[in-house]
Formats: C-alpha cells, structure tokens, sequence
C-alpha cells in the first residue's frame, strides 16, 4: 500500500481502544477510508460513523495505544496495487508482502506500523508495446505486454476508470510500475501500476454459463462432483478432515492460468508448508515452478483480525485483475469461516445486534457479494476470463446447520462435504460421496464426452449407482452381517469396496497418485466395471461369490493408482481379470 | 506514574477508575488498598475520561478510596536464562523462596505474530517412547499437539511421560548442541495435581531444566489469563535467543477459557457460543501460534496444550476453536482407560498434521508412512465389527472379519497400551506394528508397497512364535 500521493483530510484524535477497535473524534472522513492510527502510525479503515465519532477496524495489534493520539487520514478506501510483481509473492491481509517486511522490520516477529507497497516500484519490467500511436484504446484495452513470471504474460492494461482515446506517445523498453508507459491524447498517462479499492468489483461484461470444467487431478472431484471454470464450491469439514489438504491439492493441480491462494487465519505452519512447496513443486501444464503462476495471501489466525477481514476482498481483486486480462483465475479461500469469525468480532466491539449464532445480519448479504465475483465473464476488452471460487468452511463442531455453511450453501453449486469418519478410517481425500453435489455435471458432461469419452456421463452413473446401493445394503449389514445376503448383493459390495479404494481414494502424498488426469480417472472406473460385468457372468454362470473374489488379479485394481503407465497397467489387468474370472465357469 | 483515587465502579474481576490522562491499553495497574496491600490489574479498556481495568488477584477488599496507579508500559515477562529451575506464580513471580529474578531482558507478553515467511517449516522427529504417538500420531519439532481429554481421565500422566521421555533421535547421535528445556504453565489446577507434576519433576532431575508457572485452583481466574503468556514469552526466549528445544505443556486450557469468559461477562460483552466470548478463536490462536520454528534459528516451541472436554463433547467451544487452529490432537479415551490400557489414546480421532512430512526415510523409517495408515485402516475395520459382534455374534462372521477382530483387540493390549513407564524407540514401535501386520493375509496390505511388505511381513505362523515370546 502506497499512500505517497493522497491528500491528507482533517485529522483527528484517539477517544477510546477497545482491541482491535478504536473510536476517533474530530476525524473528518468517508466510509472505508484508511487511517493511519496512534504515534506509531498503525494502519486502520474506518467502519462506522455517528455524529462526531468515528470507528475503525485497526488491521495492527494495539496494546499500548491509548485515547489522545492522533488519527491521521489518508481519504483513500483501502486499495491494492496491481501491476507485475504480484504473481509469485506472499501478502499479508492488506497486501504488504511478508518477506519485504521481514528485512523491513530487521526480526523473524511482525512488529507494527510497518508499510511496504505491495509491487516492488523500483524493479524495472520488460515491456513490450501491442498498439502503436495513433491507435485508439479505451478502458480495459491491453497496450503492451510484460513477462512477468516464466509461466505469465502479463498483459499492460487501460485502467477500468479511464476515458481512453488516442496513444500519442508508446515505446518498448524497460520501465518501472510507476514510470508512464503510454500516452493518451487526452493527455493521460498509463503506468503499469494501478490501484483498486478491495471492496468494489472490477468492472466487466456479461457473465456466461460456464461450460469447461476446472480440471483438478482429483478422481473424486472431476469424476464425481466437477467444478466448472468460473464455478464456485464449497468445502465444509469438521477439523482434522483434510480441507486444508484438499484446498493445497486444488491449489497445486487445477488446470486454471492463475491460483490465488488465501489462508485466511489459518495455521502458521501450514502457509509455511505452502510457502516452501510451491516454489519447488513444478506445474502439471507447463512444468515451471507453481509458484510462478501463483499468489499467496497468509493471514495466519494470530494475525490482526480486522487483517482477516479484508483478505478475502484482496484476494479476489487481484484474481480479478488477471480474469481482465483473459485468464482463467482460480481463488481458493481457508477458509470462509475464520473470515465470517472475523466479521463476528469486529461487530460485536462494535455492540451491534447480533444475528444467528452471534454472526452479524449482514453476513448472508457478504458471502453471497463475496461469491457473486465469481464467474465466466466477457471481458470489457472482449477478451474471456474467469475466476472460480471454491471457499473452505469449517463448521463448528462439524455441524453442517450453522449460519456460515448455510448462506454458503445457498450461493453455491457444488459442494465437496467432507466427512470426519472417513477420515478417520484414513479414507482420503474424505469427501462423502453420498452428501456432497455438484450442479455443473450436466453443463459439463458435452465436455468430458467430446474430451474424454463418449460414454462418461453413463459409467459415472452406473458408479454412482453401485455406490447408492452399497449405502443401502451397508444398513441392512449392520444389523444381519454380510454373510446373510444374497451372492450377487455380496458382489456388489466387493465392486462398491474397490470402487472407494480404488477410485475415490487418492494418495496426496504419492507422486504419481498426488495427481491424476481425466483419462485416468475414466479408465480405472472402466477397469473395475469390467470386473463388475465380468464378475456377475460367473455368477449367473454359477461360481460361488467367495471363488470370485479370491481371483489373484484383484488386488493389483488397487494399486493402479500409483502406476505411472498406467494404460498398459489397466490394459493387462483388465485382460487377467477377464480370464481368470471366465477360468472358473 | 500516575496516580488517581477515583475508582467509580467495582464489578467482578473489573474496576473502573476516572482518569484525566490518556491510558494506553492493556497498560499495567498497581491498586493499593486503604490497608497497603496492591493488586496488580491490567487495563481493558481505554476510553477518554474512564478506564476499565482487569485485577489479577480479584477486587474484593478494594474500595472507592483505594489508589489506582497506572504503569505507562504494558505487562512484561523479566527474561534470563537462570529462570530454568525455578517455580513462578501464575503472573511470573518467584514462588519457590529462591532469589528474585535478575533478569537479562524484559519481553511484552503479547508475543508478536511470527511472520509465516520467516518461520521454518517442522519436520523433526520428535520421539516421545509412546507407540500410540510416534507410530500413528508423530510429533514433531515446532508443532502444537493438544491432548484431548476429559475429566479424570490420566492425562496428566500421559503429558509426563512425554515430558520425561521425549527426545530427538540426532540428539542420541549427539550431532546437536541445543539443550531440551520444559515449560510447565499450570492454570487453575489443584494443588494435588500441582504436587503429582512437580514430584515427578523432581524425581527424575527434570526441574532443572524447567521453568515452572503455577495457576492454581483457589489462585485469582483472572490471573489465569496471563499464565500462558509468560509461559511463552519465556519459551520463546529461550528458544529463540538461546537455542534451546523447548517443550510447552499448558494445562487446562479449559480453566483459561473459562477465565475469558468470566471477564467477558463482566464486561457485559455480547457472548458467543455457550457464553464464552466471540474472540476466543483469536485468543486461543495468538496462544497456540507462538508454538514453531524460525529460520536461521536453533531452537524450537512445541505446545503440548491439555484441554477437559466438558462432558467428553469434542463439539464444545473449547476443544472445537482448539481443533481448528492445533496441527492435530491426541484423544485420551474413557473406555480405553477403564478397559486399563496405558495410555489410554484413542488413535482413531487423533490426528497428527505435521506427519506426513516428519517421518519416512532418513527420518524415522522408510516404512513408517505406510504401516501406520494400514493399521489406522485395520483398527478402524476392527472396530466397526465390535458393533456388530454385539449383534450377530462372533461365530457369525467371516473368518476374514475375525482377522480383524483379533487385530483391534490385539492392537490395543499389545500396542497401545505399554504402560506409563515404557520408553519405546521408533523401531520397536514399527516392529509391533508388523507383527501385528503380520496377523492379517498379505493380500488385505492394500496401503502398502508391495517392497516393504516384502522386506517386513512376517505371515501367519512367524507371528504366533513372537507373539508367545512377548
């Protein structure tokens, strides 16, 4: 955040500190402007105003700060700098990068009152222009490129607000973010570096029904439940159940241009574990670093909670920035509840009438604001972008009726519900396949059809009907045990059993198995059919169930996860399965 | 320093004083009494005009005529290396009848936030000697791993033994000169519980590198709120400016929360989930993430916080808000401990986060990952069957089912439950694990690599002899 060139409002003076809420009097400014509050400068938005005083959420701890000092105003909303440099970085909540504020702050602690801006304005970019003088551009035009990472071009946009006209001065070279790089005859010039503020979306065109899925490497998610690009998702789950593992997993594997990844109060560790893998681990489509196509937001849960606050509005503005440029932005928020926690504390120092469970009434109306920016867009400058949401909820209790999961619920389409007694038994990734849904599958089914094969929406079916039916007869086990039932139920529990090992689960710390493409995830549903098929033939033919399931290919259906040729793999197993079943008939 | 006599209101753990100057928050208190003592308090609440403060040692006996003196500086922890040794009151002063501390430096306890860029990530073994632990829960270096348990259940014992046993297997190696230190934050436990810890303490030498801070019982609740907070400035310290590998036992954290909620209700505050405040997840959070390590730094924080489930509920506020920000937690089960296995760890809900990346190769064995996720799958089969043994019966079932039988029984007698003085390195614990393996046929090892299984499964009749010869 740079507040270099803003005119500086009336000032005004500390009344009372209440934690991360401060009440100012004297203070002569706009809702959601930045303050920079107390002598130590800490930086801070104003949420409230009634006659002379003024509230506002400080994003810095404030033990010490006392009523008598100053409030200076900035008279800007908070805003993000946008520009090159934002891919491959690590943020705060507000955008300060944490390794520039590391050898800013000279210690391993994050001290206070600390300001960095969120692009490097002294590195100079390579740029090269895409229109000459004389063209007319308007808001959103792209007028030159940038590489900008090893993976992404970064494409030199007219901001969103300008007025456009005739380029009278542009030339390659290499410029900073701040120095102009076109001039309009309007007399305007275009830096690379833009700001928006956090709480207002971009502007852009109509939003389309998406059509393509964002592909995820995970068999569960694009065989059972897919999200499309510009969909959103949901992840809810009782703690220790994987979300975090699931959302790194979406993180590193989806096919999207850009990740935009939030930890929004999360575990320090674990954004550590993020910080360190991602550099090393190479992206499945261009084989570059993950990093390079990636931004980091890390407002770890002992970070200022007002910070916690506004991470989720940075983040989905600068994936707004890249969807402008036509990309296909993917945004993945751990997780929505912590933000919602946020949104409670804040109010309740505030004494607002609180609303279900203490949430703020306003909080269905921020979800779905929040989900809504979501999308497959028409671009304003006619290109296409997108950007998926898929935001991870943590219920407490793991009780899915609470107020964040269930205005969640109501915005989006599809719904990876993970289940604490998978889990449990180690079944991972442990999204329930009986409880979670996705409403793209019938928009997306043309896709895997044309892409995959012809028959993918049909095997899906016929998966998810032995998976009902195994549901069904796992009641009826329960009570009788599983001896007591017919033969061809028998089987179809031995098919459902491989169906879960073999297909749903998924090893996200096996090489191989972490990721696994479409083809992939077809075949091996394909191979456990055939010895369903196979299988009921011997049975009709008469072959008692327990010779069927004793045959010694079955195992390896298990370990086809693993295989890296895995085609020859399936392709053997298939044919032993077939013979050694029609052996005993 | 200024000094006032305008106390205006009394109300539970608060008194609110008038001021003409501006206090900082969470600024220190002295409160004299007419009769001389002084209670220290902690400022809550800054408005112009009007200051709540919290007293540490409760407000009865203090009057409208009593002197409010405020510090101009906020609480801070006196730091020196010679604290290893001593007993602290629950707000960091000697209780031991030792020598007041001399200290080196002085910290605010309101640790700052660790900057996620600088820390390092964990991934050292810790070897705690208990199976249930290494071989499915591992701990490791700067991870925080609560223990889950509920009201008499032995926790206490099971946090000794971590306490006593744990050690770094480069440390047997002797390749690392950092020291182990422990810090022992006791909230609002009795003095019996108090006695049993420093007992043991004391039996076994490990006083001497441990700091102790004691909250008891019948000590202010309020004072509680303060405890950890020293506890971990002083491990950060040592820690991070010393070099030590610190290990951080906090119990009960359940006595801590209940204080928060005792100062949030009289601060009428609008309550949360069963009345604890709406902040308590950043509370708690600010306490469980100064467990780590930093980069370029020796030392390390573990926490191994200790919470009592009110009424065994692990949906309750408590261990929920602990859950989500903990990298796992180590259940301690009430029919595990009747059935008189120790310790009594229910590895099924446990979960350690951090092991994934603690184990394997070059760090405890290369089987490990494999071996501890087969019998997770195993025990959680062996498990759901009881309940249907219950019905059918056992002759009912497959002999397959059977198998599986035996191993939950087996895993728990022979396994889990090794007793509270049982120091099993990592090796052994594994080793168990594949007898026990070894009791199922080859082909059920469906989450193993087919290489190990070569190298470590033992079959049915090798099982038998060294079961008989346990």
């Amino acid at each position: 955040m740079s507040q270099a060139d803003t005119t500086v409002r009336e000032d005004g003076i500390i009344d009372s500190v209440s934690g991360p809420v401060v009440t100012a009097v004297d203070l002569d400014a706009r809702m959601n402007d930045v303050v920079y509050v107390g002598d130590e400068g800490l930086m801070g938005e104003v949420i409230e105003i009634e006659g002379d005083i003024t509230t506002i959420q400080v994003y810095e701890e404030t033990s010490g700060v006392g009523p008598g000092e100053p409030v200076e105003n900035t008279g800007d909303p908070l805003t993000v700098d946008l520009g090159p440099g934002v891919l491959d970085t690590i943020y705060d909540g507000v955008q300060r990068p944490l390794d520039v504020l590391q050898e800013k702050m000279n210690s391993a602690f994050l001290d206070r009152g600390v300001d960095a801006p969120g692009i490097d304005l002294e590195k100079e970019w390579e740029f090269t222009p895409e229109v000459e003088e004389g063209d007319t551009v308007e808001a959103g035009d792209v007028v030159g490129t940038v590489p900008e990472t090893v993976t992404i071009e970064h494409k030199v946009l007219v901001p969103p607000n300008s007025e456009g006209g005739e380029v009278v001065a542009i030339e390659a070279g290499e410029f900073t973010v701040e120095e102009t790089v076109v001039e309009l005859d309007s007399g305007e010039e275009i830096r690379m570096r833009q700001e928006w503020p956090v709480r207002e979306a971009r502007p852009a065109g109509d939003k389309k029904t998406p059509t393509e899925p964002l592909l995820t490497g995970q068999r569960v998610q694009d065989g059972l439940f897919p999200i499309a690009k510009g969909g959103t998702a949901a992840i809810p789950g009782p703690f220790g159940s994987g979300k975090t593992v699931t959302q790194q997993q979406l993180a590193k594997w989806s096919d999207a241009d850009i990740v935009v990844y939030i930890g929004c109060g999360e575990r320090g560790n674990e954004m550590t574990e993020v910080i360190e893998d991602f550099p090393e681990l190479p992206d499945p489509q261009t084989g570059n670093p993950l990093m390079a196509r990636t931004t980091l937001i890390a407002n770890t849960s002992n970070m200022p909670v007002a910070a916690r606050e506004s991470c989720v509005y940075t983040g989905i503005t600068i994936a707004e920035y890249y969807r402008d440029m036509g990309y296909d932005v993917a945004l993945m928020a751990d997780s929505t509840s912590r933000w919602a926690e946020a949104m409670r504390e804040i109010s309740s120092r505030l004494e607002e009438m609180p609303g279900e469970e203490g949430y703020p009434a306003y909080l269905a109306a921020r979800l779905s604001q929040f989900y809504e920016r979501a999308g497959y867009f028409d671009n304003i400058n006619g290109t296409e972008g997108s950007i998926s949401v898929v935001g991870a909820v943590s219920p407490p209790g793991g009780d899915f009726s609470e107020p964040v999961t269930q205005n969640t619920l109501r915005i989006v389409k599809c719904f990876w519900a993970l289940d604490a007694d998978l889990a449990e038994r180690r079944h991972f990734p442990s999204i329930n396949w009986n409880e979670s849904y996705s409403l793209y599958r019938e928009q997306l089914d043309p896709w895997f059809e044309e892409n995959v094969a012809d028959d993918w929406a049909e095997v899906r079916q016929w998966a998810v009907d032995t998976l009902d039916e195994e549901g069904e007869l796992q009641e009826i086990v329960q009570l009788v045990g599983k001896d007591a039932l017919p033969e061809d139920q028998q089987l179809t529990l031995e098919v459902a059993r491989y169906l879960r090992e073999a297909w749903l689960q998924q090893n996200a710390f096996h090489d191989v198995d972490t990721y696994c493409e479409p083809d992939k995830t077809y075949l091996i549903l394909t191979t456990i059919k055939t010895f369903n098929d196979e299988a009921f033939d011997a049975l009709e033919a008469g072959v008692p169930v327990e010779e069927i399931t004793d045959i010694d290919a079955l195992p390896r259906i298990n370990r086809i996860g693993v295989q890296e040729d895995y085609e020859a793999y399936m392709d053997e197993l298939k044919d032993d399965i077939a013979a050694q079943l029609r052996e005993l008939y | 320093m200024k000094e006032y006599k305008t106390i205006t209101e009394i109300s539970g753990p608060l008194v609110f004083a008038e001021v003409d100057k501006p206090i900082g928050y969470d600024e220190m208190v002295e409160i004299e009494t007419e009769d001389g003592e002084i209670r220290r308090g902690q400022v809550l609440e800054s408005e112009d005009g009007l200051v709540a403060i919290q007293v540490f040692e409760g407000t009865s006996g203090i009057d409208k005529n009593a002197f409010v003196r405020f510090q101009g500086e906020t609480l801070k922890m006196k730091l020196t290396e010679n604290l290893l040794g001593r007993v602290l009151s629950g707000s960091g002063e000697p209780i031991d009848g030792g020598p007041p501390i001399e200290p080196d430096e002085r910290r605010d306890i309101v640790g700052a936030a660790i900057n996620p860029y600088a820390r390092e990530y964990p991934e050292e073994f810790i070897q705690t000697g208990v199976s249930a632990i290494d071989g499915m829960n591992t701990l490791v270096r700067g991870q925080k791993l609560p223990i889950f348990s509920g009201s008499g259940l032995p926790h206490n014992e099971l946090a000794l033994q971590i306490a006593r046993q744990a050690s770094v297997p480069e440390e047997e190696e002797g390749g690392d000169d950092s020291e182990f230190a422990v810090i022992f934050g006791a909230m609002g436990i009795t003095a019996e519980e108090a006695n049993e810890f420093m007992d043991d303490f004391e039996r076994t030498g490990a006083l001497e590198r441990s700091v102790v801070f004691m909250n008891l019982a019948d000590d202010p609740a309020v004072e509680r709120t303060v405890t950890p907070r020293m506890a971990l400035t002083t491990a950060e310290y040592l820690a991070f400016d010393k070099d030590y590998h610190v290990l951080v036992i906090l119990t009960d954290m359940t006595n801590y929360c209940e204080a928060l909620r005792e100062i949030g209700a009289a601060r009428e505050e609008v309550p949360g989930r069963r009345g604890y405040p709406g902040y308590m997840y950043t509370d708690l959070a600010q306490l469980y993430e100064r467990a780590g390590r930093i980069q370029g730094r020796e030392g390390s924080v573990t926490q191994i916080p200790i919470l009592t489930m009110p009424g065994d509920d692990d949906t309750h506020p408590i261990p929920d808000l602990t859950g989500y920000i903990t990298e796992g937690q180590i259940y301690v089960d009430r029919d595990l401990n009747s059935q008189g296995v120790q310790p009594p760890v229910n590895v099924l809900p446990s979960l350690s986060r951090l092991m994934d990346d603690g184990i394997g190769e070059g760090l405890t064995r290369e089987d490990h990952a494999d071996v501890s996720d087969q019998m997770y799958a195993a025990y959680a089969e062996g498990e759901d069957l009881r309940d249907l043994v219950n019905i059918v019966g056992r002759e009912a079932l497959s002999d397959r089912d059977n198998k599986y039988l035996d191993f939950a029984d087996e895993f728990e007698s022979g396994f889990v439950d090794q007793g509270f003085n049982t120091n099993r390195d990592i090796g052994e614990t594994l080793d168990i694990g594949w007898d026990l393996l070894s009791t199922l046929p080859e082909a059920e090892l469906n989450r193993i690599d087919e290489e190990l299984i070569e190298k470590y499964y033992g079959g049915d009749e090798s099982v038998e002899e060294e079961a008989t010869a346990d």
